[in-house]
C-alpha cells in the first residue's frame, strides 16, 4: 500500500531542494545552536527520550523498594549504601519518587509533546518555512539544559562545594513533585528540604521559561503563518491541539512561576507567603509567619491541573491524525473533536480544586469543583467515541503506529473512568493520596500520552530522517510495553481500594497492608520488563536513523501538508510552497479516483456545473 | 494479523474485568466493609460508580473490538467515506452528560454531612472528644479534663487556644466511644499531615496554621488502624497509630486510668479525704 520508494517528485526536484540555495551552515549552527525548527524538534526528542530512561530508572528504584523492601537495591545499593549493606534510606526513597515524577513531567512528557512534536510538526503541517521566532525557539531548547543541570543538583548529584547540597542523594529534593509547604518551605523539615529544594524550584522556573518561549512561538506561528487556504477549520487536529495547549501554557504558567518565586523567597529571603506562625519544625526556631500553606496548593494546582491537559491534548491530536491515516478514513466528527479539545482546555482552568478535596479548604468550594470536574469527563468521552467512530468502517493497517494509537484509546478509557471515582468528593475522601490516584494518572500519562508518543515517533520518523523505523521491532516494543504497563499499573487500582497510601517507603509496617506484598512484587517484575522494553525503542530509533529503509515524501499516503515536503525537509521545508484546498482528512474520498487519499495541497479542477466548495471542504 | 490484534485488545479488557471481579475474594479489596454510617454511604457511592464505569468500560471495549474486527475483515476496496454523524454526536454528548450530572448531584448530601459544619451532628460539635496534633512523625492527643463541660463555641475556642491544667495527653492512641458521632479538632505542629482511618473512610489533612474539626462514628468496638496520608518527610510511612472505639463505660474507665497515670503520684491519701483526693488533683 504505502509508497516507501522515492516518488517521481523527488527525482525531479529533490536534488534542488531549498537547503542548497543557502550557504552551507557550520556544524555548530546546524546541529547544536540551530534555529531550524526541525533540528530543535529532534534535539528535544532525543533529549526527552534519554530523560525517559532516567525517569524510568528512578521509577524502578521506587518499585524495588516496594517489592523487596530494605534489601540491597541493585547498582544503587552497593554504590551509595555499602555502609548499610545496600539498604537504602527512607529519605533516599522519598527523593526517588519525587525526582521520578519531576523528571517524567518536566523533562519528558511536557517537552516531548510541545517541544519535540510541537516544534517539528507545527511549521510543516501548516505549510510554513519555519517558526515565527526561530531564535526564541532555539533558546527554548537551550533553556532546558540549565533546568536539567539544576534538577541534577536537586537530585544530589554535583559537588557539594558548588551545589550546597550536603549529604548527596540522601539530601536530594524529596517533597513530592507537588512540593507542598511547609515541608518544602522550611529547610529543617527534611534532609531534602535544604539546598536541594531551592535548586528544584530554580529548575522548574527554567523549564517554565522554556515552555513559555515555546508557547508564544506556537501561537504566533499558527495564527500568522498558515499556508494560503489553510483556514482554521482545515487545520489537522494535531495543530488544533498544539494551539490550544500553547494557550493553556501561556495562561497557566505565569502562576506557577510566581508561586515558585514566592516559595524561593520564603526559603531564602525570610518572607512568609506560605508559612503560618508558631510552627516548630524539628526544634528549629518557631516561625513568625502569617502565611497560608493552602495558598501554595491553590497556585500550584492552578497551573498543574491545566498542565495535566498540556500533557495530554497534543497526544490526543496526534492520535486523531494517525488513526485517520491508518484507517484510511476521515476523522469521525472533526468539529466536535475541535470543540471538545477547547472544552477540555476551558474547563481545565476551573477544576484545580479537585486536588484539594481533603485539604481543609471551604467545603462549598469542594462541591463547585466537583461539578466542573464531572463535566470535564464529558468532552473526553466525546473524543473517545469519535476515535472509535474513526476506526469504524475503516481499513486499518495493523502496524506499530496503529497499535499504539488503539492502545492510547483503550487505556485512556481506563484513566478517564477511574477519574470519575475521584471526582466524586465523598469517594475521594477515601481514595485521596492512595494508590488509586497513582493508577489513575499513570493510565492517563503513560497509558494514553506515552503510547500516543510511541505511535507518533514511529509515524513521523520518516519525515524526520528520511527512513522508516522497523515495524517488527516497533510491534515487539508495543506488546512488551502494553503488557508490562497493564500488569504494573492495573493492580494499583486494587492497592488503592485496599487503602494503601502513596509515598510510603514501607507500607507493610501496617498490618492491613501486609498481604499486598506479593502483588507489589508482581508489579515490580512487570515494571522491569516494561523498562527493558524501552531499550528496544531506543535501539530501533538509533538503528533506523542509519540503517532504516529509505522512504519517499509520503510513505503513509497521508493528506496533510508535511508529507508534500521532502523527507527529511531541507532548510525552509518546502521546495514548492503548498497551497491548501481542503480539510486534512479526505481519505477514501470519491473525488480521488486513482488513490484512496486526497492531499490538502492537491488541486482538483471543478467540473462544469459543480458548486464551489463541493468536495473541497 | 488484524484478527489477532482485535482479539488481543478484547482479551486485555476481559482480563481487566475478571481481575476486578475476583479482587474481593483475593483480598485485594477494601480492608473491611465500611464500619461507620458515613463510610457505608461512601461505599454505596463507590459501588454505584463502579457499576456505571464497568458498564461503560465493557461498552467501549466491545465497541473497540468490534470496529477493529470489522476493520481486519474488511474486504471492500475502500474505507467508508464518512465525516461523522450529527445525531450520534448529540446522543453521545447528552447521555453521558446526564449520567455525570446525576453522579455529581446524587453525592452532594454525603459531602454535606461530612464537611459542612452546619450539618455536623450537634452533640459531637458541642463536646469535642479531643484535639489531635500531627507532628513528625507521631500523633499527639489532648483530651479535655474528664467532666469538663464546654459552654458554647467560644469556650471550645478558648480550650483550643490554651491548654488547661486538667487536660490529658497521649501519643498515637486515640480512644473514642463507639456507636455515636465524635468530633476531634485536627491541627499540625509542623508540616502538613493527613488523618486517615481506612476502615472508617475518614480522611482530613492537618494543615499548619489551621484547626479543622473532623467528625466520625465507629459502629463497632475495636481498634482501628490510623495512618498518615500526606507526605510529611522521610518518616511519613511510620506515623502508625490506632483509634480505639469502645463502649461509653470503657471509654470513661480509660480516661480515668489516663488521669491516674498522669496525676497520681502514688502517695496514699489520708483516709478521710480519699474520695475528694482525685478531684483536687484534677483541678
Amino acid at each position: 500500500m504505502s509508497t516507501t520508494h522515492p516518488t517521481h517528485l523527488d527525482s525531479v526536484v529533490g536534488d534542488a531542494h531549498h537547503a542548497e540555495h543557502h550557504h552551507e551552515l557550520s556544524f555548530i549552527k546546524k546541529y547544536v545552536f540551530s534555529t531550524d525548527h526541525k533540528m530543535i524538534g529532534i534535539q528535544f526528542l532525543i533529549t526527552t527520550l534519554l530523560m525517559l530512561m532516567v525517569g524510568g530508572a528512578l521509577a524502578l528504584g521506587v518499585r524495588w523498594q516496594l517489592a523487596f523492601r530494605w534489601s540491597t537495591m541493585p547498582i544503587v545499593g552497593e554504590w551509595l549504601f555499602s555502609g548499610e549493606g545496600g539498604q537504602i534510606s527512607p529519605e533516599f526513597y522519598t527523593m526517588l519518587f519525587t525526582m521520578h515524577a519531576t523528571v517524567m513531567i518536566f523533562l519528558v512528557i511536557i517537552p516531548i509533546l510541545a517541544g519535540a512534536f510541537g516544534n517539528f510538526l507545527i511549521p510543516l503541517m501548516i505549510g510554513a518555512d519555519d517558526m515565527a521566532f526561530p531564535v526564541l525557539n532555539m533558546l527554548s531548547y537551550w533553556f532546558m539544559w540549565p533546568a536539567i543541570l539544576c534538577f541534577a543538583f536537586a537530585l544530589g548529584l554535583g559537588p557539594e562545594s558548588i551545589t550546597g547540597v550536603i549529604g548527596g542523594m540522601n539530601a536530594g529534593s524529596a517533597q513530592g513533585w507537588t512540593s507542598y509547604p511547609v515541608l518544602s518551605a522550611i529547610a529543617e523539615s527534611a534532609p531534602g528540604s535544604q539546598m536541594a529544594q531551592t535548586w528544584w524550584l530554580l529548575a522548574v522556573t527554567f523549564v517554565g521559561f522554556s515552555s513559555m518561549m515555546g508557547s508564544i512561538n506556537y501561537m504566533t506561528t499558527i495564527i500568522n503563518m498558515r499556508a494560503p487556504g489553510l483556514t482554521l477549520f482545515r487545520m489537522p487536529l494535531t495543530i488544533w491541539a498544539m494551539f490550544i495547549t500553547a494557550i493553556l501554557q501561556a495562561f497557566a504558567l505565569p502562576v506557577l512561576t510566581a508561586a515558585g518565586f514566592m516559595l524561593v523567597a520564603d526559603r531564602v529571603l525570610g518572607t512568609c507567603f506560605f508559612i503560618p506562625s508558631g510552627v516548630i519544625v524539628n526544634n528549629a526556631d518557631p516561625t513568625t509567619g502569617g502565611g497560608q500553606p493552602l495558598l501554595w496548593q491553590h497556585l500550584f494546582w492552578f497551573y498543574s491541573h491545566p498542565a495535566v491537559y498540556i500533557m495530554l491534548l497534543p497526544a490526543m491530536g496526534m492520535v486523531s491524525d494517525m488513526l485517520s491515516v491508518m484507517c484510511r478514513k476521515p476523522v469521525f466528527g472533526y468539529k466536535p473533536m475541535v470543540y471538545s479539545l477547547a472544552a477540555i482546555a476551558g474547563l481545565g482552568f476551573i477544576v484545580w480544586g479537585h486536588h484539594m478535596f481533603t485539604s481543609g479548604m471551604n467545603p462549598a468550594l469542594g462541591m463547585t469543583f466537583m461539578i466542573s470536574t464531572m463535566m470535564i469527563a464529558l468532552p473526553s468521552a466525546i473524543k473517545t467515541f469519535n476515535w472509535i467512530g474513526t476506526i469504524w468502517g475503516g481499513k486499518p493497517q495493523f502496524n506499530a503506529v496503529f497499535l499504539n494509537c488503539v492502545a492510547f484509546v483503550s487505556l485512556f478509557v481506563v484513566g478517564g473512568l477511574s477519574g470519575i471515582f475521584m471526582a466524586a468528593v465523598p469517594v475521594d475522601i477515601y481514595f485521596h493520596d492512595t494508590y488509586f490516584i497513582v493508577a489513575h494518572f499513570h493510565y492517563v500519562l503513560f497509558g494514553a500520552t506515552l503510547f500516543g508518543v510511541f505511535g507518533a515517533i514511529q509515524f513521523w520518523f520518516p519525515k524526520m530522517f528520511g527512513r522508516m523505523m522497523n515495524d517488527t521491532l516497533g510491534q515487539i516494543h508495543f506488546v512488551l510495553t502494553f503488557i508490562g504497563m497493564n500488569c504494573t499499573f492495573f493492580p494499583m487500582h486494587m492497592l488503592g481500594i485496599a487503602g494503601m497510601p502513596r509515598r510510603y517507603a514501607d507500607p507493610y509496617l501496617h498490618p492491613y497492608l501486609e498481604h499486598l506484598l506479593p502483588m507489589n512484587q508482581f508489579m515490580t517484575i512487570s515494571a522491569m520488563v516494561m523498562g527493558f522494553a524501552q531499550f528496544i525503542l531506543l535501539f530501533n530509533f538509533v538503528y533506523s536513523i542509519f540503517c532504516g529503509e529509505k522512504c519517499g515524501r509520503n510513505p503513509w499516503n497521508a493528506n496533510t501538508l508535511e508529507w508534500t515536503a521532502p523527507s527529511p525537509p531541507g532548510h525552509g521545508n518546502f521546495d514548492i510552497p503548498p497551497v491548501c484546498y481542503r480539510g486534512p482528512y479526505e481519505y477514501s474520498s470519491p473525488l480521488a479516483v486513482d488513490k484512496d487519499y486526497l492531499p490538502q495541497s492537491e488541486y482538483i479542477p471543478r467540473k462544469p456545473g459543480e458548486k464551489p466548495g463541493d468536495g473541497q471542504h | 494479523m488484524g484478527k489477532f490484534w482485535s482479539i488481543f485488545f478484547i482479551f486485555w479488557s476481559i482480563v481487566a474485568v475478571v481481575a476486578v471481579a475476583i479482587s474481593p475474594a483475593m483480598g485485594w479489596w477494601f480492608p473491611t466493609a465500611a464500619e461507620s454510617p458515613l463510610g457505608e454511604q461512601i461505599d454505596d457511592l463507590f459501588f454505584l460508580i463502579l457499576y456505571i464505569t464497568t458498564i461503560t468500560f465493557i461498552g467501549t471495549q466491545v465497541a473497540m473490538g468490534y470496529v477493529l474486527w470489522r476493520g481486519a475483515t474488511n474486504t471492500d476496496d475502500r474505507a467508508e467515506f464518512s465525516h461523522g454523524s450529527h445525531s450520534l454526536e448529540v446522543i453521545w454528548t447528552i447521555v453521558p452528560a446526564f449520567i455525570l450530572l446525576f453522579i455529581a448531584l446524587y453525592q452532594i448530601p454525603v459531602w454535606e454531612q461530612f464537611r459542612i459544619q452546619s450539618h455536623f451532628p450537634q452533640d459531637a460539635v458541642n463536646s469535642p472528644i479531643a484535639e489531635v496534633t500531627a507532628r513528625q512523625f507521631e500523633w499527639r492527643i489532648r483530651y479535655p479534663a474528664p467532666g469538663r463541660v464546654f459552654k458554647g463555641k467560644s469556650d471550645i475556642e478558648r480550650w483550643l487556644k490554651q491548654p488547661e491544667p486538667g487536660d490529658l495527653y497521649t501519643v498515637n492512641d486515640l480512644h473514642v466511644p463507639s456507636n455515636k458521632p465524635v468530633l476531634i479538632h485536627l491541627r499540625s505542629g509542623d508540616v502538613q499531615h493527613s488523618f486517615f482511618i481506612p476502615d472508617l473512610r475518614v480522611k482530613q489533612d492537618a494543615v499548619p496554621g489551621m484547626v479543622i474539626p473532623v467528625w466520625f462514628e465507629a459502629s463497632r468496638s475495636k481498634a482501628y488502624e490510623w495512618v498518615c496520608a500526606e507526605l510529611c518527610g522521610w518518616g511519613h510511612y511510620k506515623m502508625k497509630a490506632r483509634v480505639v472505639a469502645e463502649s461509653d463505660e470503657d471509654f470513661k474507665n480509660y480516661l480515668h486510668e489516663l488521669e491516674l497515670e498522669q496525676f497520681d503520684d502514688g502517695v496514699p491519701e489520708l483516709a478521710d479525704s480519699s474520695a475528694a483526693g482525685e478531684e483536687e488533683v484534677s483541678e
